[in-house]
């Protein structure tokens, strides 16, 4: 697990500089999903950087698509183009828009409207069992998403088609758009609702690398069932100043700012 | 149009075992010739339009071609965001089928009135847009789409309409239907309005007035070159659909000459008088009540200044 660790500073890193450079928003929700993101590219996802359409990958869909820059930088962090290309980042011309896009290679599918991704992630699932295929679907949802009605849809469509090869992470960070989720529009009892809605479910620290090692790697948690997996997050984890505010949903550092967050990053 | 969609479907789908449908909970004792011979392709998702366009952008995405279907505005408008991000943005080969074009459902009330669906698919990213206007057309747009790979929309009426064409029409891709010539007037009718085109058609003989209607199932890609020709012989064209006039085929032919250059003919476009209609009517009461009946049609043209003299 020891580089699981070192990817997951490199993938802060390169989020922050990203949205530096591009005065963008949204790190901390990139910071919430980097250690998940390290531990399914380094240990969890079958893949190959050189062959991106490689049939028989495992497919990650960040339906959380305002988090792009963490997926980018994790992408450039498993050599699918270089980290000079992160530099273009919403610059002009670029395919790295500042939510996920197909054109770059290894996004599966753009997003960045919520509640689209789990819909599409149970149609590849369907495709693998028509296909015979192993491959297994991944795909990551904010906590604010799950107040989506097309969300709830395929809640109750993957379990009944017993789609055992479609893992969902949810990346509880407790935060929506616009104030805390259990102000907003309380989820609680969470993961009771997915187990009512037949799913196996897990609940685990999501920056605890060992915990989401093992949840991930005991798929599926219930058998013939879909598995969820609830990550208990930190908005902003990993710089302390954005740890659990609003604020970085939106904002982007300045020079100052940027220079603490890397100085703390560089020492995690 | 329906049963034929579906028998149509069922015999692509014995050629290509890529074909799925899907259908968000609707079509009953339609459907089920499909879901018997293929069950391992086809899904009853329920009642969950965003969902099931989601899962066909998701199987698309895998290698199938996907046909979606259920009934007025429900695998439109309810989904439209899915079928902009999902379908047009990854240019993925799902076809959504809605049941009900127009007035089908013409007492089922406004919630079941297919009126703005042409006006909304027709500016979205490669998407296609077929509007059959009897079975034959309908088969035929079946089998073309099943060459095609693409975005798609193929809005249907509802069962049980007549031919209108007398034999199997010359359909091709993105183009217009020659049904009757004629010199004066050129009606350019899409989906089964093309029967009250034809009756107008009738009624304008008798009083010396030549009548041109071609059908235009397909709404984009439009015949431009076609009707681009067609300005330059007719001195008025009118265009006749069951959608909201707003922003629907009307509107895309009134782009097409308005930004021609040189003498241009005039244009009529009837439609629904962007309203709701809210009191009960059968199709042909709600096409009268809208002024989209042949006599209606009839009386627009032989009003025209052109023809006040004969
Ligand atoms: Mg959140």
């Amino acid at each position: 697990m020891k580089h699981t660790k070192q990817h997951a500073r490199n993938i802060r890193i390169k989020v922050l500089e990203m949205i530096h450079q591009a005065r963008a928003s949204h790190i901390g929700g990139c910071f919430s999903i980097a250690d998940i993101l390290a531990v399914l590219y380094t240990e969890i996802l079958k893949f190959n950087p050189k062959k991106p359409e490689w049939p028989d990958r495992d497919r990650l869909i960040l339906s959380k698509g305002h988090a792009a820059a963490a997926l980018y930088a994790t992408l450039s962090e498993f050599d699918f183009f270089s980290a000079k290309k992160l530099e273009t980042f919403c610059k002009k011309n670029s395919a790295l828009t500042g939510h996920c896009n197909y054109k770059v290679p290894g996004v599966e599918v753009s997003t960045g409207s919520l509640g689209h991704g789990l819909s599409l992630a149970c149609g590849m699932a369907l495709a693998a069992k028509a296909q015979r295929r192993k491959y297994r679907v991944f795909v990551i949802l904010s906590d604010g998403e799950m107040d989506e009605g097309s969300t709830m849809e395929a809640a109750l469509f993957a379990p009944h088609h017993k789609l055992d090869n479609l893992v969902t992470i949810i990346d509880y960070n407790k935060i929506q758009s616009f104030g805390l989720v259990k102000t907003v529009l309380n989820l609680e009892p969470l993961a009771d609702k997915w187990r009512a809605f037949n799913w196996g479910v897990q609940s685990i620290n999501g920056h605890n690398h060992a915990e989401i090692f093992s949840a991930l790697s005991t798929l599926p948690l219930k058998k013939d069932r879909p598995s969820v997996v609830i990550a208990n997050t930190i908005k902003g984890k990993g710089v302390s100043y954005m740890e659990n505010s609003l604020a970085w949903h939106y904002r982007s550092p300045d020079d100052p700012l940027f220079q603490q967050a890397l100085k703390e990053l560089e020492q995690s | 149009m329906r049963n034929t969609f579906v028998d149509q479907l069922c015999k692509e789908a014995k050629k290509n075992k890529k074909i799925w449908l899907l259908t968000a909970d609707l079509g009953f004792s339609a459907l089920e010739p499909f879901m018997r011979a293929f069950p391992g392709r086809y899904i009853n998702v329920g009642v969950a339009e965003q969902n099931m366009i989601g899962i066909a952008a998701g199987l698309s995405l895998s290698g199938y071609k996907v046909f979606v279907y259920s009934i007025a505005n429900f695998p439109t408008l309810r989904c439209l965001e899915q079928i902009r991000n999902d379908i047009c943005y990854h240019k993925l080969d799902v076809t959504v089928v809605s049941v009900g074009a127009g007035f089908s459902y013409g007492t089922q009330g406004y919630t079941h009135h297919g009126l703005e669906d042409v006006a909304v698919m027709r500016c979205l990213p490669h998407m296609n847009l077929i509007v059959p206007a009897d079975p034959l057309e309908t088969r035929a747009a079946v089998s073309l789409l099943c060459t095609h790979n693409g975005p798609a929309y193929l809005r249907l009426g509802k069962a049980g309409e007549k031919n209108l064409h007398t034999k199997k029409p010359p359909m091709k891709w993105g183009k217009a239907i020659k049904v009757t010539t004629g010199r004066d007037v050129l009606i350019l009718a899409s989906g089964s309005l093309l029967g009250e085109a034809q009756k107008a058609h009738d009624l304008a003989k008798d009083q010396g007035i030549s009548v041109a209607v071609w059908s235009l199932p397909f709404i984009k890609p439009l015949d431009k070159k076609t009707i681009t020709l067609a300005m330059k012989t007719f001195k008025l064209i009118v265009t006749l659909e069951e959608s909201q006039i707003d922003g629907a085929m009307g509107s895309a032919i009134a782009e097409l000459i308005a930004e021609q250059r040189g003498t241009k003919p005039l244009l009529r476009r009837m439609g629904v008088p962007n309203t709701i209609l809210y009191n009960a009517y059968e199709q042909n009461d709600a096409r009268k009540k809208c002024g989209l009946d042949a006599r209606s049609l009839f009386i627009k043209i032989r009003g025209h200044p052109f023809f006040s003299q004969i």
